[in-house]
């Protein structure tokens, strides 16, 4: 719970994680992968504030009373909702399993939400282990990271037809809520891995899935706002637009959330800290406090105000995975004006 | 360096000198050119890593007086594919055999037309802001458009792709067919412009912040801050 001139915020942080990426857990032979990784999310972090930033053997392995008290107690966060990246071929146990969340997380009754993930790749085995964790977590979400290496693939698609499988499996299972995240190396090599027109396809085919596009698919922002302003089931995450950029490039901050505004609107977009790369703390100060520079620049994209906030901080995400809000951060019925959906006739008339 | 300064990222469509790629580049009294590039991450996207070096190798090596040049992409868990198969002139798809079907023409040119689409948010941005109507936007033609840098870069872009760059082409075209935009369309063709536009620049701001923080030195030809800010 964040406050701030009176007003209560709820925060349902949408997208984070607890790994271990320490030397003890890199996978022999893989070493220069595991490194490589993990002082690539190191960097990201060199983004925000320095007086945030950790040192990198502190962020290679970070114990369970750290997230606690960066996230819960300094960070604001009322529910987190932890999203798996597995990683194998690269760290024995796994970077950051379901398994692994959800031993941590059943000391803390309510702070968490479990999603699990799959890989298309893992055919009818990995069905069935998706159907297991499905009944012992409880999931109803699942974070997709279409750049695994798995067995000489370096990735895969939204519309390869194994993918298809597992979402079918999704729906069959009570899964709601898809979390897709673009990395850099998929099959094949010569196309470019960040377009985001299979998670298109795939939001069409399957309507009653909800699909978040994590890192408001960047560096794919302009291709994503575009199609998501067409698919009345595709949300932004904003986990990095925010970490990022809010601190280290606060004018391209405002032009990115002034497109995010504009093509999808503060309806469909959800906060992320993306911890352990960014605390949620200085994150969830900052976008409270955010306004658009006042310059002609920024005039012609929609306004965000207090309403808005509190839907993109918490309420967005606690309505997709059914989280009870409490009353005092409820927002009475007709509250907060949409941003400005115009373009969605735009591209009708197209 | 010169000659460094025309290879582009070409997702980013800036040079990877000022962009600051470029770790050294040495000529011996010879002719033997040792060029060393480093990208933001170890994870950075093969393909645009490989044209980079492929680019890199084929303006070095067509400087005069260069007898041979060796290309070196540093800390990229691609490496050492990328760097055999540009030394080797083997082209994308035999540096990596199996991965991939075909050259990467295809994908320069999704990415330039997307420069051409940033460029003309960069060219049409000052001109309505100036009261330029946007129905006298789509009459222009790039000959009435003021000289700009921006508006060189955009000609510059469409002519890479073959599209009309000649000072009487219409100024707003469709990238994909050299078609001017109509009235109807151009609400929505202008705005997907200055998307492109952000979504290069975030992009751009990102790969900076994430290259400083991988290393502490300046590349050679890097801008300084100041000259970017003015840019």
């Amino acid at each position: 719970m964040y406050e701030k001139n009176g007003e209560k915020y709820f925060v349902v942080d949408g997208h984070m994680h607890y790994w271990n990426a320490a030397p003890d857990n890199w996978v022999p032979g893989a070493e220069q992968y595991a490194k490589g990784w993990i002082e690539c999310f190191h960097a990201y972090m060199g983004l925000g504030p320095p007086e945030t930033h950790w040192s990198l053997e502190h962020f290679q392995k970070y114990s369970e009373d750290d997230l606690m008290k960066d996230v819960f107690e300094d960070g604001y966060v009322d529910v987190a909702v932890f999203q798996p990246t597995y990683l194998k071929e690269w760290y024995k146990e796994g970077f950051n399993t379901t398994e692994r969340n959800a031993l941590m997380g059943e000391k803390h009754p309510g702070k968490f939400v479990y999603n699990t993930r799959w890989d298309p790749r893992d055919g009818d085995e990995g069905l069935e282990t998706l159907r297991h964790n499905v009944e012992r977590f409880g999931s109803k979400g699942c974070k997709l990271y279409t750049a695994e290496w798995n067995n000489g693939s370096r990735g895969w698609k939204l519309t390869d037809p194994g993918a298809y499988r597992y979402l079918e499996k999704c729906q069959e299972l009570g899964i709601k809520n898809i979390h897709v995240h673009k990395g850099p190396t998929i099959w094949p090599l010569d196309k470019d891995a960040f377009d985001v027109a299979d998670v298109d396809h795939a939001a069409t085919d399957f309507p009653d899935l909800n699909f978040i596009v994590e890192h408001v698919g960047l560096p794919r922002i302009d291709d994503f706002c575009y199609m998501a302003t067409q698919e009345p089931n595709v949300y932004a995450g904003l986990a990095v637009a925010i970490g990022a950029l809010m601190h280290a490039r606060p004018r391209f901050f405002a032009r990115v959330m002034g497109e995010l505004l504009f093509w999808v609107g503060e309806d469909k977009m959800l906060f992320g800290s993306d911890y352990a790369i960014w605390e949620p703390k200085w994150q969830v100060e900052g976008f409270v406090d955010w306004d658009f520079p006042a310059s002609e620049d920024f005039a012609d994209y929609p306004r965000l105000g207090v309403a808005g906030k509190k839907k993109i901080l918490g309420l967005n995400a606690a309505k997709l995975y059914g989280i009870e809000v409490p009353a005092e951060f409820r927002l009475p019925a007709d509250a907060g004006t949409p941003a400005a959906q115009d373009d969605a006739q735009l591209v009708a008339g197209a | 360096m010169t000659a460094l300064g025309t290879v582009r990222d070409p997702e980013l469509d800036e040079p990877i000198t000022s962009l600051g790629f470029v770790t050294s580049c040495t000529v011996s009294a010879d002719g033997d050119a040792q060029v060393r590039l480093r990208l933001p991450t170890y994870f950075c996207a093969p393909n645009f890593a490989f044209l980079m070096v492929a680019d890199a190798y084929d303006a070095v090596s067509a400087v005069s007086g260069v007898r041979s040049t060796e290309v070196v992409l540093e800390d990229h868990f691609a490496s050492d594919a990328i760097n055999g198969g540009v030394a080797a002139q083997a082209g994308f798809a035999a540096s990596f055999d199996g991965e991939a079907v075909s050259e990467l023409h295809g994908l320069r040119a999704d990415f330039l037309r997307k420069a051409v689409l940033a460029g003309t948010d960069q060219v049409c941005r000052p001109l309505l802001a100036a009261g330029v109507t946007r129905a006298a936007l789509l009459a222009m033609t790039l000959g009435e458009v003021p000289t700009s840098a921006a508006l060189d870069r955009l000609r510059q872009r469409r002519s890479e792709l073959g599209l009309p760059a000649g000072p009487g082409a219409p100024l707003v075209i469709d990238p994909a067919t050299g078609e001017r935009i109509r009235e109807e369309a151009a609400p929505l063709h202008l705005r997907r412009a200055r998307s492109t536009r952000i979504s290069i620049e975030a992009n751009s701001s990102i790969c900076r912040g994430m290259l400083r923080h991988r290393y502490d030195s300046a590349g050679l030809g890097q801008a300084t801050a100041e000259e970017r800010r003015a840019q």
